[in-house]
């Protein structure tokens, strides 16, 4: 197909994950993989990984870091089921059982340039007490049938979960051919300058006179 | 101390010095010492050059001066620095003055704390001191004795002194202070003021003069004094610079100083906190003899000072002070910009938060002084800001009353209401907003008029009193006397008229008014007549009333009600009255006859005219009659021109023809009964003539019997009334404002409350209401509500009357006393009748103004409230109160208000009166005449329907969307439209056409493509019930969680560990289960491992002696050694992919071997539903490799033999692809299906049988294979459907169902169990109904009349015959739908479940006992079969083959038996074993069936859900003769379609042969004929050699008949001199249940 009218857009993502926060929990390594709809077709590079372990340093004391990098090409018809980043971190328990630590997902950014995501990281709960005490005993912590279960919204409603932590990504993105064939995505501009105000105006507080 | 700017130290100390000195002064106002002042002030002349001239001016009169100062001193800075600069107008700006009004800002700071200090206290002396020096010795001399004594004593009093002297230190300041106020104490202070005498006189004059403001102070000491020329202004810099020169002077002073001074920082504490030693060591060195012991203590050293100049360089460097001017606009906008105004350009500017100019500006300033700080401004110069967050309104609920519930935490405060700015926004009047508003609320009190504890004679008193009031406004309106008025005037008016004209040559327009004012007389008259009535009655029935009173207070001898009606005569002068009342009925008389003489002559009028036109009328009529009445004259005479004769005439007429009636001739009215009636009217409404005026009055001032004199009931009722109490709760705006005191019910039913209610009110007033509430003992009680009307803007306090509110209630009440209660039937007749209902009600008196402030402004909102100061929508809270509710239904009254409140267009708020607005302004406003739900939907389409509908992209990813079956999975929709290729769609809309368009080809007959339509409806419908069940999640879906381990698991495997281990008997262990979703082609294999089979057909010599029997193969056995009896393999094909395994030789060969089978999904989707719906089968076919010798060819004199290797076919077996799926594995020895005859081929073993149930005989039947299928990876089976379905069940059932069905499955989780099943109509029915006698064919029981078995036998073949269709294939695996008998046998097609129960419904109408076996079985996995019992054997019958065994036999297919069911009950197998042959039938014991009904919970009599009888239609031949043809016909086509290199020729004569047999075939059920069958075959065909076989299928399509025509490989003969034989035979069942036969056969030429 001729470049003037391409019948596909390309969606590169480069970047990393970069690392986690997780209070209460080390040596975590993290499984990732892209979820993503019908109409995607992965082009290149890795579509599933698996990091590292990695333990907490001494001086910087609930950092994890993985910086394990993220290199993946999509190319769609249809922007419908964009693609979405689905990470699971594990990590061993008391006991030295291996067992789930977060569970999180986010779509990959849109717009071309530099983004950072923090995810928030989730664990299905035990359904009740007696269970919760048997599944730590044992090591065997409830988890999802599927880490994809957390990039779609379709019976989500029947489970309850808890908040562990958060796994930062870095993403560059770039894409081919979305604007000609009419998906405008937002200017990409430098995203930079933006953040960096908005965070500087939370922390200032313009009308306390 | 050090840190501290000197300057501002140094004169606070002074100051503080100054004012000591100034007091001691003012106490002892001593005349030398203002002459000692005087000296000094010169002295200090000499060195302060620039304080100097000022210093002079002040002096005029320093004493009072001083005073003043003292005064002001001592009150806060604001009211000193307005007294002040009253005082010193007069003074010149000077640059001193500048300085000194400085001081009083730094003494505010320093005399508090610091300059107490002691050590801050000795500096300013030193620094002082130069400027002193001479000066101290003139001193007077009793002053410098005080000091002395004075240091003395401190100094004792300093030795001791701790280390918490400094705290007492700051007593001393306040001592200080206070000190001023009593004589002696002040004296201590006097040598420091002697000392700095000179400064301190100096900083008092300064304090005296000039203004210094709050801003002036703080600015110069927190000025930046770097040189900015450009920060301030000319004027400014030039004060700056002198008051630096001063301050330099002062420095140069303290520099000389420096040098002789103590050091007093590094000072030993100890000493240093003694606050005057040091001073005095330093100044009076020269005076005292002290000295010496001073210095005893002290330890001098030397000062640290920092110089001046270099601490504000210091300061500059780290301080910053913004500026408070307005920064110019230029500043802060980036270069070359013009401000732009948001507000000017049309958009919406929200009001900001208010900030005071001056803390904006500093905050500017500051910004500007930061990085990047031009950021914070906005285009228009300011800062950015958002609007305003204060909401208008609270949004806080009302707090709800719980005092005795309420934490002490949340109890509310007491806190005096403040005035907010943003509360009085809501008052309309916004040009004021400080405003406020007061409703005085005037509750005055109460009269019931009616009151359920009112007596009898209260009911009566009230009545009278009303009667009275009525009597009273009456009298003061006095109609009757200004109507008696207007009637004379009338009266007069008209007689004048009458006699001006003289009744004479009366012109019409006079006539006119005559007539107009007699009319006007009549009407006043009559007027004044009932209101004269009205006053006669109400007299009289107050006179009635009264005298009821009476009564009643004579009957019931107390007395209630202080009433008494007084009747004052009013004596008139009989004659004049008299003479006025003759008059009156005169002058009536006379006009009553003047009407009815008007009214008589109108009315004679009109008389006249009607009898004219009867007359005309009269006459036509006889004119007419004459000409009839010629032939008869008789009564021609008769005809004269008497009315009366006419009328006779014409009434003997009359019916004929109808005329105006004849009007009756008027009566002259009577003028003496028109006198007699006015007289007895006057005498009824007027009183008599001469009778007295009676004037009732009605006082008050009766006795009322006290208590003890009064009955019983009495009593109580007066108790009860004591006890109530009333207060009234006031309501503003529907919220409680305030209540007034709660007052006892007074005798008489008044309640005076009195009070005044000051509402200061912030919202907009809306309603008043007054609630009154009845308090009897502790309940309490609404009685009624009053709404108050709200006030005009001037209705103030004092001007607004008192007004009564009436309110009623209608509670009910009784008592039992006295009381009358309310809405209770009274009556004051001795004999009941005449009932009255009373309600409670009264007269609430009060009033609701607006207030007046103290100096008598009105608190009340303007009256026109056009805000012109503040804008914005303030107004829009006034929308209602400026127009009224109605109103806003007026454009025209909202565009006005609008434009009169200036809404701000572009205010977000306003933005719907906007557009209604402007809706309103563009012309009519057009109510659409539709109603629509979502009307901007349409704007929101980005294309229409029709679009959408022909956009293929669109239309693409709809279908998908819905998961279409053909869309499903569909990847990667086109981007663009021309890209979507019409093919995509051309299955699915064949797809669509075919559901209407019936294919007649594939399905052969009509009636079976109509059911096929049928049931693909039902498929479609309950798939799509079960696509929205399956989006319903359990947990379980999402969450793997470990199951909690029971302790009897837990148990079993510590057991395990302590099991031998057994090496050489593994075991089977599960494999990891794959879930679906992530597979794609190639990745599933099926695995087959065809382990072995038994009695495969042997072949037979080829021979052609008819004589040789099957018994024949196994004569010798060394002939059997001699002769391969057969090389049989097997065969598998899946999905038209072949695979086999080697040849094994024998009937009973081994293979052990694997096979493995690709496997695909059918689109390449592998999802359960998918899987579960592939319709693929598994081929296991078994042949005989045949190797024939075609020749020897000794071409080379070898010995090659060419040889010929054939295959025949020996059996099948079929397995479903989705059986295999569902079991996931299958493993066990299947029957071989074997055709009936095998040409060539006999069986092993054929032992005769003898028609009964005999173990042996089904072992002799055909060939088994032991095989193990299974999917590699092993695949999640699908799940049924959790989903609940409606039922009509009771719930009762249903729940015992389920608890049956969990115990089941906890207990036995092998065994199946079901009780509830779905009908296809997707309800929920109990397993029972399902099971009832439903009568066979009759033409089957016809068959064999007196064998029963074999009828049995043909039902079950019947049955059998009947396609058999897996739920889990058309219903896509989603649940197992259970059909009635009668809809199985229409469908034609059906599950094992189907089979079985008509199967078994057929038995039990035979009269056979019968059961449902629900069970599993291989190779279908959960099945039904039939269970019966019969001459003491039971017997399982395989309903889908129609084959039956003994409990015993070992091949039954029959695994697991998990319940029985029949009409009456299910009973649950809780034996041991499952397996058939294990266990007992017997159902009666309770140890081995678990009954679902017992006796505990018995049988409801459930209805069947089957018919009553089932209809067949009758066998249809011809159908069946035209299905054969077509059938043969198609399979001639693809046998010779499949050979497409060959030539394929068909043997006639064979053809003619087989089909001549086929039907001999079905009607022996395949058996006993073979051989025969065979023998003829052989004759026929000479030394053909010959295989074939019958095939025998039910028929259901055409298609799985080619397909089984195809598995058996006959077209695969690869011999040139082949030919092929085929027969066709269908043969008809009841009901159009057909059976076909197909004989196929290879002849090969020998």
């Amino acid at each position: 197909m001729a470049t003037n009218n391409p019948s596909m857009f390309l969606l590169t993502v480069n970047g990393q994950i970069e690392g986690a926060n997780f209070p209460e929990f080390d040596n975590l390594y993290c499984k990732y993989c892209f979820v993503y709809g019908h109409d995607w077709v992965p082009s290149s590079g890795l579509e599933e990984g698996i990091t590292q372990i990695t333990c907490k340093g001494i001086q910087s004391s609930h950092k994890l870091i993985w910086n394990f990098p993220l290199e993946t090409t999509f190319k769609s018809t249809n922007p419908s089921g964009w693609p979405q980043l689905v990470m699971s971190v594990y990590g061993p328990d008391a006991f030295g059982n291996d067992v789930i630590r977060g569970y999180g997902a986010t779509h990959i950014p849109f717009t071309p340039g530099q983004h950072t995501r923090t995810i928030p990281m989730f664990v299905p709960e035990p359904s009740w007490r007696l269970q919760k005490f048997t599944s730590w005993l044992l090591g065997r912590r409830p988890e999802y049938t599927d880490p994809k279960v957390v990039a779609q919204g379709e019976g989500r409603e029947v489970t309850r979960v808890r908040s562990q932590g958060f796994v930062t990504v870095s993403f560059h993105i770039m894409t081919k051919d979305m604007k000609k064939l009419g998906y405008d995505t937002g200017p990409s501009g430098p995203a930079n300058t933006q953040s960096a105000t908005s965070s500087w105006s939370t922390e200032g507080q313009p009308y306390n006179m | 101390m050090a840190t501290l700017a000197p300057s501002a130290e140094f004169r606070g100390k002074l100051r503080k010095k100054g004012r000591a000195l100034q007091e001691t002064w003012a106490k002892n106002k001593n005349e030398d010492d203002v002459q000692a002042l005087v000296p000094v002030a010169t002295l200090s002349k000499g060195k302060h050059q620039t304080t100097m001239k000022e210093a002079q001016s002040s002096e005029e009169d320093p004493g009072e001066t001083l005073k003043r100062t003292l005064r002001a001193q001592r009150q806060r800075q604001k009211k000193r620095l307005l007294e002040q600069s009253s005082a010193h107008e007069s003074h010149d700006n000077d640059d001193v003055e500048k300085i000194s009004t400085i001081q009083p800002q730094s003494e505010d700071r320093g005399s508090a704390e610091k300059a107490a200090d002691p050590m801050n206290l000795s500096k300013p002396p030193s620094g002082a001191q130069r400027g002193l020096g001479s000066g101290i010795q003139h001193s007077p001399k009793n002053l410098d004795d005080i000091v002395t004594l004075h240091l003395q004593e401190k100094l004792r009093a300093a030795r001791p002194a701790s280390r918490l002297q400094s705290l007492r230190d700051r007593d001393t300041i306040t001592r200080f202070d206070r000190e001023v106020d009593h004589d002696g104490a002040g004296k201590h202070d006097v040598p420091l003021a002697i000392r700095t005498r000179v400064k301190f006189r100096e900083a008092a004059k300064r304090a005296v003069k000039g203004l210094p403001t709050a801003e002036e102070a703080y600015g110069f000491f927190t000025y930046n004094f770097e040189p900015d020329p450009k920060d301030g202004t000319v004027r400014m810099s030039r004060k700056k610079q002198k008051q630096r020169k001063t301050v330099e002077e002062d420095m140069g002073e303290a520099d000389e100083q420096e040098d002789s001074e103590v050091d007093e920082d590094n000072q030993d504490e100890k000493i240093g906190q003694s606050e005057e030693v040091p001073l005095v060591q330093e100044e009076e060195e020269g005076l005292f003899a002290i000295q010496q012991s001073s210095q005893d203590f002290l330890e001098v050293k030397k000062a640290e000072y920092r110089g001046y100049r270099k601490l504000i360089q210091r300061e500059s460097e780290l301080l910053f002070t913004p500026s408070f001017r307005t920064v110019p606009v230029a500043i802060k906008l980036p270069e070359n910009m013009k401000p732009r105004y948001l507000e000017d350009e049309g958009l919406y500017v929200g009001e900001r938060p208010s900030v005071s100019l001056t803390n904006e500006n500093i905050l500017e300033n500051r910004i500007l002084k930061m990085e990047e700080g031009k950021k914070w401004f906005g285009d228009d110069g300011r800062i950015i800001a958002l609007p305003d967050p204060i909401k208008e309104s609270s949004t806080r609920p009302p707090l709800i009353h719980m005092e005795e519930d309420l934490d002490p935490a949340l109890q509310t405060v007491y806190k005096k209401a403040l005035k907010s700015k943003y509360a009085g926004l809501y008052i309309s009047s916004a040009a004021d907003p400080e405003g406020d508003y007061q409703l005085d609320v005037d509750v005055s009190g109460l009269i019931f008029s009616h009151h359920p504890l009112f007596s009898r004679e209260h009911v009566l008193g009230a009545r009278l009193a009303q009667l009275y009031d009525q009597y009273l406004t009456r009298q003061h309106n006095n109609l009757t006397g200004h109507l008696t008025d207007k009637l004379n005037g009338l009266r007069r008016g008209l007689r004048n008229m009458l006699e001006i004209h003289g009744g004479q040559c009366l012109t019409q327009a006079v006539q006119q008014r005559i007539s107009e004012y007699s009319l006007e007389v009549q009407n006043t008259r009559q007027l004044r007549d009932s209101e004269q009535e009205k006053d006669r009655t109400l007299l009289k029935n107050m006179v009635k009333v009264w005298k009821e009173i009476k009564a009643l207070r004579e009957f019931q001898k107390f007395t209630n009600t202080p009433y008494k009606l007084c009747l004052r005569k009013e004596n008139v002068d009989r004659a004049s009255d008299k003479q006025e009342y003759e008059d009156e009925i005169l002058a009536e008389v006379v006009e009553l006859e003047a009407e009815s003489e008007m009214d008589y002559q109108r009315k004679l009028a009109e008389y006249k005219k009607q009898l004219e036109e009867w007359k005309l009328w009269r006459r036509k009529q006889k004119t007419k009659k004459k000409k009839r009445k010629k032939k008869k004259k008789s009564q021609a005479q008769g005809d004269t021109e008497d009315e009366d004769e006419d009328q006779e005439v014409s009434e003997s007429e009359g019916p004929a023809e109808e005329g105006p009636p004849k009007p009756e001739p008027l009566e002259k009215p009577d003028l003496d009964s028109i006198e007699q009636q006015v007289r007895e009217k006057a005498s009824r409404i007027r009183r008599k003539p001469g009778e007295s005026i009676l004037i009732p009055e009605l006082s008050a001032s009766g006795n009322i019997t006290a208590y003890e004199l009064c009955p019983r009931a009495e009593k109580a009722r007066r108790d009860h009334v004591a006890k109530c109490f009333l207060f009234i709760k006031i309501l503003y705006n529907n919220k409680e404002v305030s209540q007034t005191d709660s007052r006892s019910l007074s005798t008489d039913f008044r309640v005076h409350f009195g009070q005044i209610f000051n509402l200061k009110i912030v919202n907009c007033p809306q309603s008043i209401n007054l609630q009154v509430f009845e308090e009897i003992g502790s309940s309490c009680s609404l009685l009624a509500q009053v709404f108050v009307p709200l006030p005009e803007p001037s209705g103030l306090t004092g001007s607004v009357p008192l007004e009564e509110f009436e309110f009623s209630s209608n509670q009910r009440v009784m008592f039992d006393h006295e009381g009358v209660g309310s809405d209770v039937p009274l009556s004051f007749e001795a004999d009941g009748s005449n009932k009255q209902i009373l309600m409670t009600s009264g007269k609430l008196a009060c009033c609701v103004s607006w207030g007046t402030g103290e100096d008598g402004t009105p608190l009340a909102p303007p009256v026109s409230q056009q805000p012109s100061g503040i804008r914005s929508g303030l107004g829009y809270f006034d929308a209602v109160t400026y127009i009224g509710a109605s109103g806003l239904y007026d454009m025209k009254k909202i565009g006005e208000w609008a434009t009169q409140s200036r809404l701000d267009p572009n205010d977000p708020k306003n933005a719907s009166i906007m557009q209604l607005l402007k809706v309103a302004s563009g012309g009519e406003v057009t109510a659409p005449e539709y109603f629509r739900l979502e009307q901007l939907q349409q704007e929101f389409d980005f294309v229409t329907d029709e679009e959408l509908d022909r956009s293929k992209r669109l239309r693409l990813l709809r279908l998908r969307n819905q998961e279409v079956a053909e869309f499903r999975n569909y990847k990667c929709v086109p981007a663009l439209e021309r890209e979507v290729t019409d093919e995509v769609f051309q299955e699915y809309e064949k797809r669509l056409k075919e559901g209407e368009i019936i294919d007649t080809k594939e399905h052969l007959d009509p009636h079976r493509a109509l059911v096929a339509k049928y049931l693909q409806k039902i498929r479609e419908s309950v798939i799509n019930r079960f696509r929205l069940a399956k989006h319903h999640y359990h947990l379980s879906d999402l969450v793997i969680e470990e199951e909690i381990p029971s302790i009897g698991i837990l148990g079993r495997n510590l057991f395990k560990l302590a099991e031998p281990k057994r090496p050489l008997k593994p075991q089977r262990k599960e494999r990891k289960k794959v879930t679906t979703q992530n597979l794609s082609d190639g990745d599933i294999k099926l695995l087959i491992n065809i382990i072995r089979a038994y009695s495969i057909p042997i072949r037979r010599p080829q021979s052609n002696k008819p004589g040789q029997s099957s018994q024949g193969v196994i004569q010798g056995s060394d002939w059997l050694l001699s002769q391969v009896q057969v090389r049989p393999f097997v065969e598998v094909s899946f999905q038209r992919t072949v695979l086999q395994t080697t040849t094994a030789d024998g009937p009973n060969p081994c293979w052990n071997e694997e096979l493995q089978l690709p496997f695909s999904a059918p689109n390449g989707d592998y999802s359960t539903a998918s899987l579960q719906s592939v319709k693929d089968e598994v081929f296991i076919n078994i042949f005989d490799e045949v190797v024939y010798e075609t020749g020897v060819n000794d071409k080379d004199r070898g010995k090659s033999v060419h040889t010929q290797v054939e295959r025949h076919w020996l059996g099948s077996v079929k397995i479903p692809f989705s059986t295999i799926y569902s079991q996931t594995r299958i493993d066990g020895t299947f029957k071989v299906n074997t055709p009936a005859v095998l040409l060539g081929y006999s069986k092993e073993r054929s032992y005769g049988t003898n028609g009964g149930y005999d173990i042996l005989r089904s072992l002799s039947e055909g060939a088994f294979i032991t095989l193990f299928i299974t999917i590699e990876p092993q695949l999640v089976p699908g799940e049924s459907i959790r989903e609940k379905f409606d039922t009509q069940e009771p719930e009762h059932l249903l729940q015992a169902s389920e608890r049956f069905e969990r115990d089941a499955v906890q207990s036995h989780p092998d065994r199946p169990c079901i009780t509830t099943v779905i009908d296809l109509n997707g309800k929920t029915v109990f397993i029972t109904r399902y099971i009832r006698p439903l009568n066979p064919p009759q033409e089957l029981l016809d068959a064999f009349p007196s064998n029963s078995q074999e009828a049995m036998a043909l039902v079950a073949r019947f049955v059998s015959l009947i396609p058999s269709l897996p739920d889990s294939i058309s219903f896509s695996g989603a649940c197992d739908l259970w059909s009635t008998c009668d809809q199985f046998l229409t469908l034609l097609a059906g599950d094992e479940e189907e089979h079985a129960v008509l199967l078994c419904n057929y038995f039990l109408s035979m009269g056979k006992k019968a059961w449902l076996i629900i069970g599993t079985a291989i190779p279908e996995g959960p099945t039904a079969y039939v269970l019966t019992f019969e001459q003491s054997r039971y017997v399982i019958w395989n309903p889908s083959s129609g084959q039956y065994y003994g409990q015993y036999d070992t091949f039954c297919p029959l695994q697991t038996v998990g319940c029985l069911v029949n009409a009456d009950n299910v009973w649950f197998n809780v034996q041991q074993y499952t397996s058939p042959m294990r266990m007992s039938f017997d159902t009666t014991k309770a140890k081995l069936w678990k009954p679902f009904f017992s006796r505990s919970f018995s049988h409801p009599g459930l209805s069947s859900v089957q018919p009553e009888e089932l209809v067949y239609r009758h066998i249809d031949k011809a159908a069946a003769a035209e299905l054969q043809d077509r059938i043969e016909k198609i399979l001639k086509e693809k046998i010779m379609e499949w050979r497409p290199r060959q030539p394929t020729r068909w043997n006639r004569y064979c053809t003619t042969t087989l089909k001549h047999f086929l039907p001999k075939l079905e009607l022996s059920g395949g058996q006993d004929i073979a051989e025969g069958h065979r023998h003829e075959l052989q004759n026929l065909l000479g030394d053909n050699r010959i295989s074939g076989f019958p095939l025998n299928l039910p028929f259901s399509e055409i298609r799985p008949i080619i397909e089984a025509v195809y598995s058996t490989g006959v077209h695969n003969i690869q011999a040139s001199n082949a030919e092929f034989a085929l027969a066709v035979y269908v043969h008809p069942f009841p009901n159009n249940v057909l059976s076909v036969w197909v004989y196929l056969a290879s002849l090969v030429r020998t």
